[in-house]
C-alpha cells in the first residue's frame, strides 16, 4: 500500500509548489493512475515516492513504513521504475540493461539470462535477435518496451511508471497495456502509473487521480470519474464523449444474454467474450446490425449482446451513481 | 641531406637511442603522472558545478600558454635537467586531460544516469557502471590530445637540459648542421603521428561497442 499525505514539493526558487497538499491512498495490489495537464506535477508525485525528489512537506507511506526513514537504495531496488525518457544505459546490450537490479541484487547468472529472455517475450522482443543488441539499434517504441522490462526484471512489489507507453503506437501499446494488464493479474503489484491519454488511464487503472496544478482534483474510480465528475476540469479533461467511455469499463462477457441460446435473432458477426460494450457497440454500428454472438476463444457460442441492450445499459448508468 | 641525415645516426646508434629513451621516457612519464591526477580530479569535479567552473577555467587558460613558456617558467623555480622538464611536461598535458574527463562525465545522459540512481545503484555504483564507460571515449580523446602535445613539447625539454630528441634540434641549429636538426625533427614528428594513430585505436578500443559510430 501507498499513502501520500499532504505531500508538497517547493522547487527552489519557485512561487508555487509543483505539488501541494496532495494525499491519497493506493491499496496494495492496485494500479492508481495520475493524470493531468502537463506541469501538473505527476513526475514530481513519482519521483518523491522513489526519494529522487525530496518533499518539501508530508509524509510518504509505503507498506506501512515512512519512506523518508528508510535507505534510499534498498527503497527502489523493490520499486520498479520507467522513467518518462526511458534512460536506457547506452553501452549496454538489452539483455545487460535488463539485467540491471537482478545484477544488482545479486541473482546467479542463469537465473538472470532467463529473466531476461523471459522479460523480452513479455514485451513482445524475440530474445534471439534483441538480446545482444544496443540500445540505439531499436526503435522509440522498442526501448521504450525494453524500459518496462527493466522496471519489472526484478520483479518488484511496486511499480512507478511515468507515460511508460508514450512514444509507441495505438497498436502496440494496445497490446503492451493488455500484457501489462495481464500480468498484474498474475502477480498483484501495487502501481502509481502517469500518463495523458485519458483512454489510458480508464483502461489501466483501479483509481485515477486528476491531478491540476499539483493539486488533487478528483480521486476515484474510472466509473466514479467518468459518472460523477467533481467539476467542470474533471467534466472537460475526461471529454464530451463520457457515456461512450464508461462502455469501455465493461466486457460483453458481463452483460451478454445467454437466454438466446436457442434461437439467436437473425446470424450475425461475432465478437470474443472479453472486448469490452464499447467496441460491441462500435461492431455493430459498423456492420449496421442489431446485434452479436459473443464467442469464447475457441469460437463456441456464449450468448449475445445487442443494441438494445447496450442502449438500455447506456440509459441505466448515465444515472449518477448512488 | 637526409643521407647525411642517416650516416650520422649510423655513426652514433648510442647517442640516438639515447636521445630517443629519454624523449621517450619524458613524454611517458609525464603523461601517466598527468592522467593519474587529472581524470581523478577532473570526475571529482564534474560532481561539484561551482569549483569546477574555476578549475576548468583554469585549465583552459593553462591551455593557452606556449609549451616553452611553461618551460621558461619552470627555469627560475626549479633549475634545468630531466626533472624541471617532466614537470613542465607534466603541467603540459594535465589541461586537455581534465577538460575532457569533466566534460565526458557531464555529457552522460541524464536520463540514463536517472534511471540508474531510481533503480538503486549508489552514487559509486552509477560511477563505476554507467559514467566511466560511457564517458571513456571522451576521456580517452582527452588523453590523446595530451599525449600528442607532450611528445612534441618534449622537444622543448632540450632547451633547459632535459634532453631527448630536442638536443639534435638545438645543436642543429647551433652548429649550422641541418642533417644533425633533420634527426632530432624527422623522429619527433614520426613519433607524434605515431601516438596520434595509437591513442586512436585505443580510444577505439575503450569506446563500448554500443556506442561506436559505423558499427551497428
Ligand atoms: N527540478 C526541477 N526544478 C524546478 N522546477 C521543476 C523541477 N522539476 C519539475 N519542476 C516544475 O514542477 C512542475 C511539475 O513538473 P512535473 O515534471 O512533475 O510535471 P508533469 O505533470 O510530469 O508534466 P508532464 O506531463 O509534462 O511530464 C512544473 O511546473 C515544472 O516546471
Ligand atoms: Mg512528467
Amino acid at each position: 500500500m501507498i499513502r501520500l499525505k499532504s505531500l508538497t514539493k517547493i522547487f527552489p526558487g519557485q512561487a508555487t509548489p509543483a505539488v501541494d497538499q496532495l494525499s491519497l491512498e493506493v491499496p496494495a495490489g492496485q494500479t492508481c493512475v495520475l493524470i493531468g495537464p502537463s506541469g501538473c506535477g505527476k513526475t514530481t508525485t513519482l519521483k518523491m515516492i522513489n526519494r529522487l525528489v525530496e518533499p518539501t512537506g508530508g509524509r510518504i507511506v509505503v507498506g506501512g513504513e515512512d519512506v523518508t526513514g528508510m535507505d534510499p537504495v534498498a527503497l527502489r531496488r523493490r520499486m520498479g521504475y520507467v522513467i518518462q525518457q526511458i534512460g536506457l544505459f547506452p553501452h549496454m546490450t538489452i539483455a545487460e540493461n535488463i539485467a540491471t537490479v537482478p545484477r544488482l541484487v545479486g541473482w546467479p547468472a542463469a537465473r538472470i539470462a532467463a529473466r531476461v529472455d523471459e522479460m523480452l517475450t513479455l514485451v513482445g522482443m524475440d530474445p534471439a535477435i534483441h538480446r545482444t543488441r544496443y540500445p540505439r539499434e531499436l526503435s522509440g517504441g522498442q526501448r521504450q518496451r525494453v524500459g518496462v522490462a527493466r522496471a519489472l526484471a526484478g520483479d518488484p512489489p511496486v511499480m512507478l511508471m511515468d507515460e511508460p507507453f508514450g512514444a509507441i503506437d495505438p497498436i502496440t501499446r494496445g497490446r503492451l497495456q493488455n500484457e501489462f494488464l495481464k500480468i498484474l493479474k498474475a502477480i498483484r503489484k501495487t502501481v502509481v502509473f502517469v500518463t495523458h491519454d485519458v483512454d489510458e488511464a480508464i483502461k489501466m487503472g483501479d483509481r485515477i487521480a486528476i491531478l491540476r496544478d499539483g493539486r488533487l482534483v478528483q480521486y476515484g474510480t474510472p466509473d466514479e470519474i467518468l459518472a460523477r465528475p467533481a467539476n467542470a476540469f474533471v467534466e472537460e479533461f475526461v471529454g464530451t464523449d463520457r457515456a461512450l467511455k464508461r462502455l469501455a469499463l465493461v466486457t460483453v462477457r458481463e452483460v451478454m444474454r445467454t437466454d438466446t441460446h436457442a434461437s439467436p435473432p437473425r446470424p450475425c458477426a461475432s465478437i470474443p467474450e472479453d472486448a469490452t460494450v464499447k467496441e460491441a457497440l462500435s461492431a455493430i454500428l459498423a456492420l449496421n446490425g442489431e446485434s452479436l454472438a459473443v464467442v469464447d476463444q475457441e469460437g463456441r457460442l456464449l450468448g449475445h449482446v445487442t443494441l438494445r441492450q447496450i442502449q438500455e445499459l447506456v440509459a441505466g448508468r448515465s444515472d449518477p451513481i448512488p | 641531406m637526409i643521407q647525411a641525415a642517416w650516416a650520422y645516426l649510423l655513426s652514433h646508434p648510442k647517442l640516438f637511442r639515447d636521445a630517443l629513451v629519454t624523449h621517450l621516457t619524458l613524454s611517458g612519464s609525464g603523461l601517466a603522472i598527468a592522467a593519474i591526477l587529472a581524470v581523478p580530479l577532473g570526475i571529482l569535479l564534474s560532481q561539484s558545478p561551482r569549483a569546477a567552473l574555476l578549475a576548468i577555467n583554469a585549465a583552459n587558460i593553462g591551455r593557452t600558454v606556449p609549451s616553452l613558456a611553461v618551460l621558461a617558467i619552470m627555469l627560475p623555480v626549479l633549475g634545468t635537467g630531466f626533472l624541471p622538464s617532466l614537470v613542465a611536461l607534466t603541467l603540459l598535458a594535465i589541461p586537455p586531460i581534465l577538460i575532457n574527463a569533466y566534460v565526458g562525465i557531464r555529457q552522460v545522459d541524464p536520463d540514463a544516469v536517472e534511471s540508474a540512481v531510481g533503480m538503486g545503484m549508489t552514487r559509486l555504483q552509477v560511477m563505476a557502471k554507467i559514467e566511466l564507460p560511457v564517458a571513456l571515449p571522451v576521456i580517452s580523446a582527452g588523453v590523446r590530445t595530451a599525449a600528442v602535445q607532450v611528445v612534441a613539447g618534449a622537444t622543448l625539454a632540450a632547451f633547459i637540459g632535459g634532453g631527448g630528441l630536442g638536443d639534435f634540434i638545438t645543436s642543429g641549429i647551433a652548429l649550422m648542421q641541418l642533417p644533425l636538426l633533420l634527426l632530432g625533427a624527422v623522429p619527433i614528428a614520426l613519433l607524434a603521428i605515431g601516438t596520434e594513430l595509437l591513442f586512436h585505436r585505443l580510444e577505439r578500443a575503450l569506446t563500448p561497442r554500443g556506442m561506436r559510430s559505423g558499427s551497428s
